[in-house]
């Protein structure tokens, strides 16, 4: 076993990765390629850095290529994101004819690459549009779609899905986040990386000195949500119920933690609320980190006592299976993703109020004993289900299936 | 080989992996689950039934089907929840009987005459169905002995295609181990009976490796 595989099987078991190792060895020579817009910055990019490694050591000649265009193409297609998760926006003619041009250029870029391919992943709408350059295509094409689509615009959807119609088949985070479409709609639910900065076990030492630089107090109880600036988070939520517990409980801190705001003006507009309902407290901890600050929050949710992921809407939550790995039960909205992770009194606590958020974790800092014993729980949860290794499971099955045919049951080897 | 043993095939290891596919067909109350059923892929009620085991979910749930499940947490309807989970597939000849069955307990529920329950729009019931890869590991059991020091060692892939999907496999419906004793006559009848007792329900394939693991250790520590 290579040094890679092994990692992980230190991790996930050893099982894990003869499971892997036997279910790819039909895809061995397989040319698969990924394609998405950016090679660093973003859940996509994180998940394909280790996603085509993993493919390359099971012996298939995974790919990863990225899309290149000008702002006004970069500009379209962040209207896209907006309007396909439900913002009214109507993306203007010229800027349509811009991202097809985008397209069609990096179309004759790739072409050597993808008239070769096997299989071709194209990650979100940003390359959607390459398919309508390869009439005459042998790959089967697979649109990755990462993005919650339940509620869509509906003529920013009906032009995209114009694009993914030509698709063999797509596939979706979550039933859903789905649209229905005349090809297999596949379901693969996101993951983490065991290994990255963002989740590797950290030394004691590490988690001090993380904390002290924001003059976090390790002898008192810490409340810690991880989230973007944002209402659907609902941040003042959190300090609500923070300041309800904090009768019962006056050592606690709180801790929101959350990334940069600059380039989004509903973000800085949460922002600033969020700094003056902190004001004057000094036990409120409120951190504007930079997008790659992985270790510190490694360490801050590590360090924290009880993890709160307080939304009143989500995707799937990826901060909650973070914590989770951490072996800590999280308090989350009873909301999207969030309910396929916490259990009541086994993973944590799903919450419909600021009132519920405070008594959970009066509860959890009361019974210290329960707070470990669920926090051991949620980890072995993330170990099983929401791991790396599980989402690579899933795509190595959905290829097997394109490539053999799509049948309910497929016998190979 | 024990003297006198009936020849029996050697155990071949297999396994197995899932992948979920939406099908699209939604319910938001009982009436909507009951016309969705009626029209839905025999593979979405299928996998609602026999799925669970092999996707990301909780290891101790409450019911031991997707139909419950959601009578008790999307509607609130305990009386539904209850009689959905007592319908054990392995009852039935073939998906459309299963078909048929729940159709008639949820239809003998819209009869009662209670109003009728909806689930928030974001928790109605979605059709899933599944594609499974079945695949050799290359690893065979020469004799049933070598049970105890293989199963800890097999995937939960295996798990669930050895004791839990070979129960909705025609014509045995029986898990695989089970079926691999019986070519030995009465002499792991005992080793059967034990088997058959452990419900592959309301656990984990993780757990459920660990229980199989020591029922098969202390078995043949026993013989020794």
């Amino acid at each position: 076993m290579t040094a890679f595989l092994e990692s992980y099987a230190t991790v996930a078991g050893e099982d894990v990765i003869r499971h892997l190792r036997q279910l790819s060895a039909p895809l061995k020579g397989m040319r698969v390629v990924h394609i998405n817009s950016t090679r660093e910055g973003g859940g996509v990019a994180e998940i394909l850095t280790k996603l085509v490694p993993f493919k390359q050591e099971l012996g298939i000649e995974a790919r990863w290529e990225v899309i290149e265009g000008d702002e006004v193409f970069f500009d379209c297609t962040k209207r896209f994101h907006n309007a396909l998760q439900g913002v009214p926006l109507d993306i203007a003619p010229p800027l349509l004819r811009s991202y097809e041009d985008v397209n069609a250029a990096n179309a004759e870029r790739l072409r050597p690459v993808l008239k070769d391919a096997d299989i071709v992943f194209i990650h979100d709408p940003q390359p959607a549009a390459l398919i309508r350059h390869f009439a005459k295509r042998k790959a089967k094409w697979v649109w990755r779609c990462h993005i919650d689509l339940s509620h869509p615009h509906r003529s920013t959807w009906n032009y995209l899905r114009s694009h993914v119609l030509n698709y063999d088949a797509s596939i979706f985070s979550l039933a859903d986040f789905a649209q229905v479409l005349p090809h297999p709609v596949y379901l693969i639910a996101p993951s983490i990386d065991p290994l990255s900065e963002k989740n590797r076990d950290l030394h004691s030492r590490e988690i001090e000195t993380e904390c002290a630089q924001f003059r976090i107090d390790r002898t008192r109880p810490v409340m810690l949500q991880v989230s973007r600036f944002d209402r659907f988070k609902d941040p003042l939520g959190v300090i609500h119920a923070y300041r309800l517990c904090k009768e019962f409980v006056p050592s606690l801190q709180l801790v929101l933690a959350g990334g940069g705001a600059s380039d989004d003006p509903e973000g800085a507009a949460v922002l600033a609320e969020v700094r003056s309902a902190a004001e004057g407290d000094a036990d409120i901890h409120v951190l504007q980190l930079p997008p790659d600050a992985h270790r510190t929050i490694n360490a801050l949710q590590r360090a924290a006592d009880i993890m709160v992921q307080k939304s009143t809407r989500e995707g799937f939550g990826l901060t909650v299976t973070e914590a989770m790995w951490k072996g800590k039960p999280v308090i989350g909205g009873d909301t999207g993703g969030i309910r396929l992770q916490v259990f009541n009194h086994h993973t944590g606590f799903l919450v419909n109020s600021p009132e519920g958020a405070a008594l959970r974790t009066r509860y959890l800092l009361r019974n210290r004993d329960r707070l470990e014993e669920m926090g051991r729980k949620a980890r072995e949860f993330v170990r099983e289900n929401f791991l790396i290794t599980r989402h690579l499971r899933e795509y190595l099955t959905l290829m097997v299936g394109l490539a053999r045919g799509g049948e309910d049951r497929l016998e190979v080897g | 080989m024990a003297h006198g043993r009936k020849h029996v095939e050697r155990f071949p290891i297999r396994d197995c992996a899932l992948i979920q596919i939406a099908t699209g067909v939604r319910a938001q109350n009982v009436r909507e689950l009951r016309d969705r059923l009626l029209l839905v892929h025999p593979g979405s009620i299928d996998y609602h039934f026999w799925g669970g085991l092999l996707r990301p979910r909780f290891d101790d749930p409450e019911f031991s089907n997707d139909f419950a499940a959601w009578a008790r947490h999307g509607l609130h309807d305990h009386k539904l929840a209850e009689r959905l989970a007592m319908i054990d597939p392995v009852e039935f000849s073939d998906i459309e009987a299963l078909r048929q069955e729940l159709i008639d307990v949820l239809e003998e529920r819209i009869d009662e005459g209670e109003y009728l329950t909806w689930s928030k729009p974001d928790q109605q019931f979605q059709f899933i169905r599944s594609q499974m890869v079945v695949f050799d590991t290359g690893r065979e059991l020469a004799q049933p002995s070598d049970l105890a020091a293989a199963t800890p060692a097999m995937t939960i892939g295996s798990i669930y295609f050895h004791f839990v999907d070979a129960r909705r496999r025609p014509p045995r419906r029986l898990d695989d181990f089970r079926a691999w004793l019986a070519g030995f006559g009465s002499e792991f009848e005992d080793l059967s009976t034990a088997l058959a007792e452990v419900d592959p329900y309301f656990t984990t394939l993780s757990r459920l490796r660990v229980e199989l693991g020591r029922l098969f250790g202390s078995y043949f520590a026993g013989r020794k």
